[in-house]
C-alpha cells in the first residue's frame, strides 16, 4: 500500500472477530488528509466496528491502525484517541439528555480535560464567541437553553455535528448523518460536510445513496468485513459485486 | 454391725480364692466365687479392691461387668447393715450381678464404694479383657480400643489370645495395632519385636500413631530410631495429604452451599440485569418452610419425620417462587431498565421481609433436625465426612444438573438464554420478554427456597439466615460471571475451596477478607467475571 | 480562579441554604446555653445531642449525593468510609482518656491491658495529637476510595457490579474490625471518653460546641459541593452519568473525574464520622454494616438524589422518623423503612425536593434545570438513549 507517513488514517488488514463470528476480515482503508470518504455497504458489512475500532472501544486481533501516519491507535484507549483529535459521530445520536443544549457544546468544545482544569474552568469571551458560532452553524441559536432530550431526532443529529466540530478536531467519524433529517436538511448537512472536509478529513457513513451522491467524494463499499469496490459513486454502483451484495438489481 | 466378724472371714476367702485365681488357667466356674468377690467389695479397702478387681477380672466371666462398671462409675453401693452390695441408678437397686431389679429394703444406710483413678484405671482394663472376647463385634472393637489407649503390658496375654481367635478383619486390626503399641512401650520387649511392631503401630493406630510413635521415640534404643522416625515421617506425609483432601472437601461443601445459594442470583441478574437484595430472604423463606413441615409432622405424623425434607423440598420451592413472582410483578416491573433502583426496592423487601418473620416465628434461632439418614458421619480413609453435607454436596449437583436440563432443553430455557443475551432481539422475535422475567424470577426465587431447605440442615435457622450468605453469593456472581451456569459452579467451588485453604492459616475472617480482597483484584482482569458474555450487546 | 469557582458555587440556592445552617449553629446553642430551662426557647441538652447527630448524617448523605446523583456511582459502602473517620477520632478520644481508664494505664487503653498488650501499635502512635488524628480523618478515608476507587474505575466497573463491590469493601471491613488483634477493641469499639481538646465531653457547653462545628461544617461541604457540581467538571459528571461510553469519547478521562469523585466523597464521610463520634460517645464496628450503608442511600433518595438540599433534609426526615418509630413502635420500623425504599424508588424516584422542584417549574412555566434528571424514564442509571450508542449486536 501506499506510503503511511503522509495519511490521516491508514487501516492495514484489520480482523476482529465476536465469538466466532468475524466482524471485519483483512480491511484496509487509507484516507489522506483534508479528504472526504464516503463508506456505504449493507447491515453486517463492519462500518460500525471499523469505527469502533479506530475510536478504541474495540480492540482488533490482527492488523495495522494508524493515525496522522505514526500514532498507533490499537495502544490508546477511547479518551487519548479523542484527545489525539479524532471525532466520532454515532449511529443514533448520543448528545447529554439532561443538559442544555448550550452545555453540551460547551463539554464539547477543545479545551484542557483534566479534573482540575474542569474543576476551575471559567468560559471566557472567545469560547463563547466559538460557541455561538457553532449554534449558528448548527442551527440551534434559538434553542441553546433548551435540554438536548427535547430536541427532534433531526436536531439532535445537528447537535451532535456541532460538538464534532467544538471539539475541533483532525478526523471526524461520521456514522449516518442525515437519518431522520428532512430532504432539505439532508441537503444542508453535505454542504456543511464538504466544507469541513476542506480542512480536516472525515469519514462519512451513510445508506442515503443521494446524500452520498451530492457528497462528491471518494466512495468505499464494504461486505463482510472487507472492501467490495472502491471509486467515485457511479464507479462503485456500476460494480457488478455491489449490486449483488448491496443495491439490489 | 452384727455381721462383721462374718464378713472379715469371708473377705479372707475370697483373698485366698483370688490368690489360687491368679494361675494362667482362668476360672470359668461360678456364679458363686463372683458374688462372694462382688460381696467381699463392700467392706474391702482400696488395695484389697485392687485385688479383687483383678480377680473378678481372671474369672473372664462377662457377669462380672455389671458390678466393675458401677464401681468405675460410682453407682456401687453397700448397704450398712446386711453388707449387701448393690447397683443404684437413679434410685433405683440392682444386684451386681444378676443386672435384677431389687426391691428398696427400708430406709436403709447406703454408703458408696470408693474407687481411685488408678483403681478406675485397673477397672478399665479388667473391663477391656472381659470384652475382648465378648460376642458382639463392637464391643470388641472398643475393647481394643481401649486398650490401644491402656498400653498396659499386662493386657498382652489377653491380647493375644483374642488376636488368635479373632474372626473380624476390623478388629483384629485394632487389636494388633494395640498389641504393637503395648509391646513398643514394653522396657523388655525384645528388640525384634519393637522393630516388628513398628509398622504395625504405624499402619493401623490411626490418629494416633505418630504421637505413640513419638512417645515411644523418646524411649528406644539408639538402633530403632531410624525405622521409627520413618514411619513418623510417612504418617505426617498422609496425614498432609489427608489436611488437603479434608480441605478440599469442605471447600466443595462451602462451595456447594455457595452454589444453591447464588445460582438463583445469577440467572436473574442474567436475564434481567438486577440484583435481588431480598433473594437471601428467600432462602430464609425455604429454610422456614422447613422448619414448619417438620413441626407439622411432629404433631400430627411422627413416623414421616424421615420424609420431612422430601416434602419440605417442594413447598420450599412454591413458597418461594410464588413470594418471588409476586416481587417481580409488584415492585421489580415497574422499574424496569433502573438497575440500581431496583437493587434499593429489593433491599427494601428483604427488610420487610425479614421483620415479618421476626413477627410471627420470634427473632430466636429455630430447630430444625436432621432426618436420621442426613445425621452423623463417616470416615472415609483418613477424611470424616458428614452425612449432612455429602447430601448438601449431592443436592447442589442434582439442582445445578435440573437447572442446566431447564435452560437447555425447555422452551422456557430457550427464551430465558434468548433474552439474556440480547432483550432487545428476543422481545422483537416475538418472545413475551415480561412472562420470561417473571418465571426467571420465581425460578430463581424457588432455587433460593431449596437452598433454604439445604441450609436448614446445616445452620441455624434465623431472620437473618439470608443476611449471612447474600454476599458470598454476590461474590460467586462477580466472580463467575453471568449468563452461563458454569462460570456459577466454577465461581462457587473456587471461592469454597480458596477460603477452605486460607482458613487454617489466615483464620476464618481473614480468609474472609483475603478472598474478598482477591476478588477486587481479579475483577481488574476480568470486570464481568471468569464467564463474561463477549460481543458487542452486552457492553451496555 | 479558586474565588471564581467558590463565588459561581454560591448561587441563590447555595446562599440561602448556608444561611440557615449558620443561623441553625449560633441559635441551638444559644437556646441551650443562654436560655435557662423552663423557659419556652430553652433547647435541652439531648436535643442538641439528636440534632447534632442528623447533621453528621446530613453530611454523610451529602457526601454520598455527590457520587451518586450527581456522577451516577451507587456507593454501598460509604458507612465505611463514615466509620474509619469515625475510627481515627475515637482513637484522638481514647488517648486522650490518658489513666484515667479502669487499668490507670497512661498510654495503653483500656482493651489493650485487658488484651495483654506491652505496648502501643504503631498506627496508634501520634493519636493524642489532635492535629495527627484530624489529618488521619481525611487521609485513611481518603487513601481507600482513591485505592478501591484507582482499581474498581480503571477496570470499568460500573453499576450494579460496582454497588455490589463497594458493600464487599465495608462488608470485609466490618469482619476486620471484629477482630481483637486488629488492636480496635474489637466488638466493643472505643467509649468510655472522657475530653476533647481539654473540655470535658459530656459538658453541656461542649456539646453545644460540637453540634456549631457540625452545622459549620455541613455549610463548609456545601459549598464544596455547590462548587463542584456548578462547575464544568460538575456538567462533566452529569455527562458520565448519562452516558458513560459517550464521554469518552469526547475525550474526558472518566476513570479520574469518577475517582476525583469518590475520594472527595470520601473524606466528606469521614469528617462527617469523626464529628459524630464525639456527640454518640462511641464508635464500634456496626457502623461497618452493610445495612447502615444502605439506608444512608435511602435518606439521600427520599430528599431528593442531584440536589444539594435534597440530601440534607432526607437525612434529618428520615432519623427523625427513625428515632420515633423505633422508640414508640420498634417493631414497625423495618417495616416503615423497607417500605420507603419501595415507595422511593417507585414513586418518588427524584425525592422530595426534586419533586417539589418539578412542581414549581410547572407552575412558574418551563424553565431549565441540567441537574434533576428529567423524569423517571432518564434517571441516573440509564437515560433516555441507551449510553452505548450501538446497542445491536455486531451489525
Amino acid at each position: 500500500m501506499a506510503d503511511k507517513t503522509d495519511t490521516m488514517l491508514y487501516l492495514d488488514g484489520v480482523s476482529v472477530s465476536f465469538d466466532g463470528f468475524r466482524a471485519l476480515n483483512g480491511l484496509s482503508i487509507i484516507v489522506y488528509p483534508a479528504e472526504m470518504l464516503a463508506i456505504i455497504g449493507p447491515n453486517g458489512a463492519g462500518k460500525t466496528t471499523m469505527m469502533d475500532i479506530i475510536t478504541g472501544k474495540t480492540r482488533p486481533d490482527d492488523g495495522e491502525v494508524l493515525f496522522d501516519g505514526r500514532t498507533d491507535l490499537t495502544q490508546l484507549d477511547e479518551a487519548a484517541i479523542a484527545n489525539l483529535g479524532i471525532g466520532r459521530k454515532f449511529q443514533k445520536p448520543t448528545v447529554f439528555e439532561n443538559q442544555t443544549v448550550w452545555d453540551n457544546l460547551e463539554l464539547a468544545l477543545k479545551k484542557p480535560r483534566n479534573v482540575l482544569a474542569t474543576l476551575f474552568y471559567a468560559m471566557d469571551a472567545s469560547d463563547r464567541a466559538r460557541l455561538d458560532e457553532i449554534l449558528e452553524t448548527v442551527r440551534l441559536t434559538a434553542r441553546k437553553n433548551d435540554l438536548a432530550a427535547d430536541l427532534s431526532h433531526g436536531q439532535k443529529q445537528w447537535l451532535e455535528i456541532g460538538m464534532l466540530l467544538a471539539q475541533d478536531p483532525k478526523l471526524l467519524l461520521v456514522d449516518e448523518p442525515v437519518a431522520g433529517m428532512t430532504d432539505s436538511e439532508t441537503v444542508e448537512t453535505a454542504k456543511l460536510l464538504k466544507d469541513i472536509a476542506r480542512t480536516r478529513s472525515v469519514v462519512v457513513v451513510e445508506h442515503d445513496m443521494s446524500f452520498v451522491r451530492d457528497l462528491d467524494t471518494r466512495v468505499m463499499c464494504l461486505a463482510e468485513g472487507s472492501v467490495l469496490a472502491e471509486g467515485s459513486l457511479d464507479q462503485v454502483s456500476a460494480n457488478p459485486k455491489v449490486i449483488e451484495s448491496y443495491l439490489g438489481r | 454391725m452384727r455381721f462383721r466378724p462374718l464378713q472379715l472371714l469371708m473377705l479372707a476367702l475370697a483373698l485366698a480364692c483370688g490368690l489360687l485365681a491368679t494361675a494362667p488357667s482362668r476360672a470359668q466356674d461360678g456364679g458363686a466365687d463372683i458374688g462372694a468377690l462382688v460381696r467381699a467389695m463392700g467392706e474391702a479397702s482400696l488395695r484389697e479392691l485392687q485385688a479383687i478387681v483383678s480377680d473378678l477380672a481372671a474369672t473372664g466371666d462377662p457377669s462380672v461387668t455389671p458390678s466393675l462398671e458401677a464401681l468405675a462409675a460410682g453407682n456401687l453401693y453397700v448397704n450398712d447393715e446386711t453388707g449387701a452390695v448393690v447397683i443404684m441408678q437413679r434410685n433405683r437397686m440392682y444386684d451386681p450381678v444378676s443386672e435384677e431389679e431389687i426391691a428398696p429394703v427400708g430406709d436403709t444406710d447406703l454408703s458408696r464404694i470408693r474407687v481411685n483413678n488408678s483403681l478406675r484405671r485397673d477397672i478399665g482394663t479388667a473391663l477391656g479383657g472381659l470384652t475382648l472376647m465378648s460376642p458382639n463385634t463392637a464391643t470388641r472393637m472398643s475393647a481394643a480400643r481401649s486398650m490401644l489407649a491402656a498400653r498396659s503390658p499386662d493386657n498382652l496375654p489377653l491380647l493375644e489370645e483374642a488376636i488368635a481367635e479373632e474372626t473380624d478383619d476390623a478388629v483384629r486390626r485394632m487389636m494388633n495395632a494395640a498389641r504393637a503399641v503395648t509391646i513398643l512401650g514394653m522396657p523388655d520387649a525384645s528388640l525384634e519385636e519393637k522393630r516388628a511392631a513398628i509398622p504395625v503401630v504405624a499402619q493401623s493406630a490411626g490418629r494416633e500413631a505418630a504421637t505413640i510413635l513419638n512417645a515411644a521415640l523418646s524411649t528406644a534404643p539408639e538402633e530403632l530410631r531410624p525405622s521409627i522416625e520413618a514411619s513418623i515421617a510417612g504418617i505426617e506425609r498422609d496425614r498432609a495429604v489427608w489436611g488437603a483432601a479434608q480441605n478440599v472437601w469442605f471447600g466443595i461443601s462451602l462451595g456447594s452451599v455457595l452454589l444453591l445459594a447464588a445460582i438463583g442470583l445469577a440467572i436473574t441478574f442474567g436475564v434481567m440485569g438486577v440484583i435481588n437484595m431480598a433473594h437471601g430472604e428467600m432462602v430464609m423463606l425455604g429454610a422456614y418452610t422447613t422448619f414448619v413441615v417438620q413441626e407439622v409432622i411432629r404433631q400430627s405424623a411422627p413416623g414421616l419425620f424421615d420424609y420431612s425434607l422430601a416434602i419440605a423440598l417442594p413447598l420450599a420451592f412454591l413458597v418461594t417462587a410464588l413470594v418471588g413472582i409476586c416481587i417481580e410483578r409488584g415492585v421489580i416491573r415497574l422499574l424496569y431498565g433502573r438497575p440500581l433502583e431496583t437493587l434499593l426496592a429489593t433491599w427494601g423487601i428483604s427488610l420487610i421481609l425479614q421483620q415479618a418473620v421476626r413477627s410471627i416465628f420470634g427473632p430466636t434461632n429455630k430447630m430444625v433436625s436432621n432426618p436420621s439418614w442426613m445425621s452423623g458421619a463417616f470416615e472415609l480413609g483418613g477424611l470424616t465426612i458428614t452425612w449432612s453435607r455429602l447430601w448438601i454436596v449431592v443436592f447442589a449437583i442434582v439442582v445445578f444438573v435440573a437447572l442446566l436440563l431447564v435452560l437447555k432443553r425447555t422452551a422456557l430455557g430457550l427464551q430465558m438464554r434468548a433474552v439474556t443475551q440480547n432483550r432487545r432481539m428476543a422481545s422483537a422475535m416475538g418472545i413475551r420478554t415480561p412472562f420470561v422475567d417473571a418465571m426467571t424470577f420465581g425460578l430463581g426465587s424457588g432455587i433460593a427456597g431449596l437452598a433454604g431447605v439445604a441450609l436448614s440442615q446445616i445452620d441455624n435457622v434465623s431472620p437473618n439466615l439470608g443476611q449471612g450468605y447474600i454476599i458470598d453469593s454476590f461474590m460467586v456472581v462477580v466472580f463467575g460471571g453471568v449468563g452461563n451456569l458454569w462460570g456459577t459452579l466454577v465461581g462457587a467451588m473456587t471461592l469454597g475451596i480458596a477460603n477452605k485453604f486460607l482458613e487454617p492459616y489466615a483464620g476464618a475472617v481473614l480468609a474472609k477478607i483475603l478472598i474478598l480482597v482477591l476478588i477486587i483484584l481479579f475483577i481488574q482482569r476480568r470486570p464481568r467475571g471468569l464467564f463474561a458474555l463477549k460481543g458487542r450487546a452486552v457492553e451496555q | 480562579m479558586i474565588t471564581q469557582a467558590i463565588l459561581r458555587a454560591l448561587d441563590k440556592k447555595a446562599i440561602w441554604l448556608v444561611g440557615i445552617l449558620l443561623v441553625i449553629a449560633i441559635a441551638i446553642p444559644a437556646g441551650n446555653l443562654l436560655i435557662p430551662p423552663g423557659q419556652p426557647f430553652h433547647v435541652p441538652a439531648y436535643i442538641v445531642t439528636l440534632f447534632g447527630k442528623y447533621l453528621c448524617y446530613a453530611i454523610l448523605a451529602l457526601a454520598l449525593d455527590l457520587v451518586w446523583g450527581y456522577c451516577g456511582i451507587l456507593s454501598l459502602g460509604h458507612g465505611a468510609f463514615f466509620a474509619l473517620g469515625g475510627y481515627a477520632m475515637g482513637m484522638y478520644l481514647m488517648r486522650q482518656i490518658g489513666d484515667r481508664g479502669v487499668y490507670a494505664n497512661p498510654t495503653l487503653p483500656d482493651f489493650m491491658v485487658f488484651l495483654n498488650w506491652r505496648e502501643l501499635p504503631w498506627y496508634w502512635q501520634g493519636f493524642d495529637q489532635f492535629w495527627f488524628a484530624m489529618i488521619m480523618v481525611v487521609l485513611v478515608p481518603g487513601i481507600l476510595a482513591f485505592v478501591f476507587g484507582f482499581l474498581a474505575f480503571r477496570s470499568r466497573v460500573t453499576g450494579v457490579y460496582l454497588s455490589i463491590m463497594t458493600q464487599a469493601m465495608t462488608f470485609a471491613l466490618l469482619l476486620a474490625f471484629f477482630r481483637n488483634d486488629m488492636g480496635f477493641g474489637g466488638n466493643n469499639g472505643l467509649t468510655d471518653f472522657k475530653e476533647i481538646l481539654g473540655f470535658p465531653i459530656q459538658a453541656a457547653s461542649t456539646r453545644s460546641a460540637l453540634f456549631a462545628a457540625t452545622a459549620v461544617t455541613l455549610a463548609l461541604s456545601v459549598i464544596v459541593c455547590s462548587m463542584i457540581v456548578n462547575s464544568k467538571l460538575g456538567k462533566v459528571m452529569a455527562a458520565i452519568r448519562d452516558a458513560e461510553s459517550r464521554t469518552r469519547f469526547l475525550g474526558y478521562r472518566v476513570e479520574y473525574v469518577k475517582l476525583f469523585a469518590f475520594t472527595v466523597s470520601a473524606i466528606m464521610a469521614g469528617i462527617a464520622g469523626a464529628l459524630y463520634v464525639p456527640q454518640v460517645g462511641i464508635i464500634n464496628p456496626g457502623e461497618f454494616e452493610p445495612a447502615n450503608s444502605i439506608e444512608v442511600v435511602i435518606w439521600t433518595a427520599v430528599g431528593g438524589r442531584g440536589t444539594i438540599v435534597g440530601p440534607i433534609i432526607g437525612a434529618v426526615l428520615v432519623n427523625m422518623g427513625k428515632s420515633y418509630f423505633t422508640g414508640a413502635l420498634p417493631d414497625l420500623w423495618l417495616f416503615a423503612l423497607g417500605g420507603l425504599f419501595i415507595f422511593v424508588t417507585i414513586f418518588l424516584p427524584k425525592g422530595i425536593v426534586g419533586t417539589f422542584a418539578q412542581w414549581w417549574r410547572q407552575a412558574r412555566g418551563p424553565r431549565r434545570d441540567n441537574t434533576t434528571p428529567r423524569d423517571t424514564g432518564a434517571s441516573a442509571d440509564r437515560p433516555l438513549v441507551a449510553a452505548d450508542p450501538q446497542p445491536k449486536p455486531a451489525e
